[in-house]
């Protein structure tokens, strides 16, 4: 079987998100990037369903910290690292293009994606690569276990609730979380992986990602820098209702 | 047609609270008329889809599926040409929105916490980043936005009617998704991480007896109960329930911390949520500094009062 | 692997042949007694290790267990570990591994030179390796590797402390130049609210002393020896290769720590990566020296019973013991007390050696915390205040005081905010 797993940084909220000067896009002056961290339970179910006779490829668009997320992808199990190289750097839809460029080359059982990310505002990866690539998805998925020809997947829907649904292979699944927590990459082992292995290169088209819809203002919604005080239980009450929770 | 064109969604029999809060902003935009697609059996109730000028029954299994709710949807808006579909950013909708805009090729606005009809198109605004930043954005009609749950007022678009049934057809499924069965989520086994909505108790909590009345409220406001970490070591309540540095991250639609001081330590588990509600008897307890509501008074004063408002 | 082979090594209660009981139960007084032969291989796996040798000098004289923390509060100690050894642990694989505190008072009565500060790093080594590591302290490591500090806060936010706050501070990330005293911040004190509160009187107590000093601000990393400690080596050396290049960069005549943990790695550890020798301080020590000129600028009292606790990495580690009591008995109007627990034989309070990141395991394997029980002998000396000089105590102890029921009845101090008290506002 082989398995790919698409990884992405994304924005680290640790950070303070400053908007430049245009008010329509953050400034990257400032901005720190990491694994987002849907990625990292896609990649850890990837390495559990992965055994001996399996591939587990990582895949990531070329970027800043991008090698050291694969080099790291390789010393938690990834049998092979790839680096996409030639596209431009866009919107999920874009992102969409150039992984569904590089995963028609070869021939993938599984192609698993963190569900979500939080700059995706274009829409979920997962989807619109399936949408692209004409395959079976499946979003939010829980657990994946691999039978003949196919996968028995977990899917969660609110309240705990799931539904289990049989897909054909190949398909793509948007991971919410993995059966077990992701695992840990030892500084050691990255390093070595940094020194020994190779990062491959593949150049897709920068091809567009379709139909867009343009940013205008980018803004922090207005909070309070600190509690609002209520006077009693009735005033709680009315936040709670307002809430929707009482 | 033209107008907007509303993708329910339910389960086991109901319509989901966001098929309401999407028909509340679909008549809200003043686009046109409003169409709400249903699926399986759920046409049957298109009484309660009033606020929609007509219900497109699409058929399906009632049972929702991915593949074949999503070819369906496209179906529909092959049928009838909307402005502009709307669909929940819930974990049915993330499965459609794309596949409906890919085929269609319409540009795809995710996360959206409003939408507006302007010249020619629609204004958005997507809650990205952790909910840090709203970013607008301007889309050029045909399109689809993706709503956040609990955006709109559901229950204006919980309008009853006699809205006209049209019967869709749609191609076969391809059939490479297939429903299995539903799984509840066994009893006692609560997965804080994924609650919508906790009430957390703290080391103000007194004994372990007063635990009762929290639970009593929590049920009442339909949510899970949470901990710090004292309440773990007192052994008043399991590990799994705990949040905080050494127990679960958590962050929940609404997070109400009570009797909860604030240590830095349980702070890191639950800052993130998205609004939080505080009472303490301390005014200086640092919780106040991450919550967006406080209110410093006797919790067991408080859980009383809200409990017989409640019930 | 489990517990479970001791039933191999276990004399039968019950063993009949040709009509006679040979098992030996009508002779026996308590407990089935246990055979000396052992299937050594898990033993082995960890003498097997450089650093994990020690273990296998064990002789079971047992003069580590009345010393050991751990064992105080629950069952532990290195002659146990090794006799579970014996009878089949998988120390690489079970929750005993991270039980150790690496507090070193083992080390102080073993006559055989069992080296826990050894044996643990290096069996940890190989279960991170192995992807055998508990879930908080993984996160605690991750936090280290991506963000430089435990707490998973921003690098960029180092100094942040340092708002809302008037005192003079030379940030040499943007004032670089020669300073007298390169201050090493430390994680806790940059971040944690109440070491913050120290970090500030650190700051009031070297202006009045006028001492020049300059601190590495955003560029400062986690010292990264209690990530050693956890086996952690990779991470470890990567923090110290950063933390070197920056003392290269800022020159400075002598190195002052807030925390005996970076100063253990700083004196100790360090030096075998990098081949430097640091001219390094703990702030009492540095302190101590200047005893008369802050006597001379006392203005306040602090008129208070205080014991204090020896941070084991201060103390049992590098021999300091005399430093910060010299500060504490310079405070005018001060009544200090020691616990019996003092000094060589202090006792830990639970969060060395990753024992900070493994509170919820440790609960799960001990009675009480270990700080608890610190907590507790404090109080019953008479203590009002515990004065501390580790910046992992004053979180922990203050949760212990409240845990404890003694909230109110002791505070909990850096020694640093105490002289800061006495010295006024100018």
């Amino acid at each position: 079987m082989k398995i790919a797993v698409l990884l992405k940084m994304v924005p680290d909220l640790v950070e303070e998100l400053e908007v430049d000067s245009t008010g329509k896009a953050l400034d990257t002056e400032e901005l720190k990037f990491k694994l987002n961290e849907f990625d990292d339970h896609a990649l850890e179910e990837a390495l559990l369903l992965g055994g001996e006779e399996d591939e587990v490829v990582a895949l990531a668009l070329e970027g800043e910290g991008n090698e050291k997320l694969l080099f790291t992808a390789l010393a938690k199990g990834a049998s092979r690292a790839v680096q996409l190289t030639g596209v431009q750097p866009g919107g999920s839809g874009e992102q969409a293009t150039a992984f569904a460029a590089a995963l028609a080359e070869s021939s993938f059982d599984l192609i698993l994606t963190g569900v979500q990310s939080v700059d995706d505002r274009e829409g979920q990866l997962g989807p619109l690569l399936a949408a692209r690539m004409g395959l079976p998805c499946v979003s939010v998925v829980t657990g994946v276990s691999v039978t003949d020809g196919g996968a028995t997947v977990n899917k969660e829907y609110s309240g705990g609730v799931m539904a289990e649904f049989e897909v054909t292979l190949p398909a793509v699944l948007g991971i919410q979380s993995a059966q077990q927590p992701p695992r840990y990459a030892p500084v050691s082992k990255v390093r070595q992986m940094q020194q020994t292995a190779t990062i491959e290169s593949l150049t897709v088209g920068g091809a567009g990602g379709g139909a867009e819809s343009e940013v205008t203002a980018m803004a922090p919604p207005e909070v309070g820098a600190s509690a609002k005080m209520l006077d009693d239980a009735a005033a709680l009450l009315e936040v709670l209702r307002g809430e929707g929770v009482a | 047609m033209s107008g907007v064109l509303v993708v329910c969604e339910h389960l086991s029999g109901e319509f989901a609270d966001i098929t309401f809060e999407l028909l509340a902003l679909a008549n809200s935009l003043g686009a046109g008329d409003v169409s709400a697609v249903t699926f399986g059996s759920m046409a049957g109730k298109a009484s309660e889809l009033g606020s929609a000028a007509c219900v497109i029954d699409a058929g399906c299994e009632d049972e929702y599926n991915p593949e074949s709710y999503a070819a369906a949807v496209s179906t529909a808006v092959d049928a009838h040409s909307p402005d502009l579909i709307l669909i929940g950013s819930t974990s049915m909708g993330m499965d459609i929105a794309a596949p409906v805009a890919a085929a269609h090729g319409l540009p795809l606005v995710a996360y959206c916490t409003t939408v507006e009809a302007t010249n020619g198109g629609f204004a958005c605004s997507s809650s990205l980043y952790g909910g840090k930043l709203g970013v607008s954005s301007q889309v050029s009609s045909p399109a689809v936005a993706m709503v956040l749950p609990g955006s709109c007022d559901g229950d204006a678009g919980r309008v009853a009617g006699s809205p006209a049934v049209n019967e869709l057809a749609i191609p076969e499924s391809a059939g490479k998704v297939r429903f299995n069965r539903l799984i509840e989520p066994e009893a006692g086994d609560v997965d804080i991480t994924q609650s919508g909505v906790l009430v957390a108790i703290g080391r103000g909590i007194g004994s372990k007896d007063d635990i009762e009345l929290v639970a009593e409220l929590a049920e009442l406001l339909d949510a899970d109960l949470a901990c710090s970490r004292p309440i773990v070591d007192a052994g008043w309540m399991e590990k799994s329930r705990q949040v905080g540095k050494s127990g679960f991250k958590v962050k929940p639609r609404v997070y109400i911390a009570l009797g909860i001081s604030g240590a830095p330590e349980h702070i890191e588990g639950m800052k993130n949520s998205a609004t939080i509600i505080a009472i303490n008897s301390d005014e200086d307890a640092p919780i106040f500094d991450v919550a967006h509501y406080g209110l410093t008074e006797d919790l067991f004063d408080v859980c009383e009062e809200l409990v017989e408002e409640l019930e | 692997m489990g517990d479970h082979r001791y039933q191999e090594y276990v004399e039968k209660d019950d063993a009949v042949i040709d009509g006679i009981d040979v098992s030996g139960a009508w002779n026996r007084m308590w407990v089935p007694r246990e055979v000396t032969e052992y299937d050594f291989t898990f033993l082995d796996r960890v003498t097997d290790l450089s650093g994990g040798e020690s273990m296998g000098w064990c002789y079971e004289c047992a003069e580590c267990i009345g010393v050991c923390p751990v064992d105080n509060v629950g069952s532990y100690g290195p002659r146990k570990l090794y006799r579970k050894l014996q009878i089949g642990l998988d120390l690489f694989d079970h929750p005993d591994l991270w039980l150790c505190t690496t507090c070193r008072n083992c080390l102080r009565v073993c006559p055989k030179e069992v080296d826990m500060m050894q044996i643990m790093p290096a069996v940890r080594e190989q279960a991170i390796l192995n992807g055998n590591v508990p879930g908080e302290l993984q996160e605690m490591l991750q936090n280290v590797a991506e963000y430089g500090n435990p707490m998973g806060e921003s690098a960029r936010k180092r100094m942040r402390w340092l708002k809302k706050f008037d005192e003079p501070v030379r940030d040499l990330s943007k004032e670089p130049g020669e300073v007298d005293v390169l201050w090493y911040v430390s994680d806790y004190f940059s971040y944690h609210p109440r070491g913050i509160d120290a970090a500030k009187a650190m700051v009031r107590v070297f202006n009045r002393l006028g001492v020049d000093f300059g601190v590495l601000g955003r560029n400062e990393r986690c010292d990264g020896d209690s990530q050693r400690l956890c086996g952690e080596t990779g991470l470890f050396e990567e923090l110290a290769e950063h933390n070197h290049a920056l003392f290269e960069q800022n020159p400075h005549e002598r190195l002052v720590v807030s925390d005996p943990h970076a100063y253990n790695a700083f004196k100790n550890e360090y030096p075998k990566l990098t081949g430097t020798e640091y001219n390094v301080q703990h702030y009492t020590q540095f302190l101590a020296e200047k005893t008369e000129q802050l006597a001379g600028m006392f203005t306040g009292e602090f008129p208070r019973k205080v014991t204090f606790h020896d941070p084991c990495y201060l103390g049992r580690h590098n021999g300091e013991y005399e430093a910060p009591r010299t500060l504490i008995e310079a405070v005018p109007g001060i009544d200090f007390v020691e616990m019996f627990r003092c000094k060589e034989q202090g006792y830990c309070c639970g969060g060395g050696g990753g024992g900070m990141w493994l509170d919820g395991l440790t609960a799960d394997h001990t009675f009480e915390r270990l700080s608890e029980n610190r907590v507790r002998e404090a109080v019953d000396v008479g203590a009002e205040v515990l004065a501390v000089c580790c910046p992992y105590e004053v979180s922990r102890f203050e949760d212990a005081v409240k845990s404890t029921d003694n909230d109110g009845k002791l505070e909990v101090l850096d020694i640093i905010e105490i002289l800061d008290s006495c010295l006024g506002d100018d």
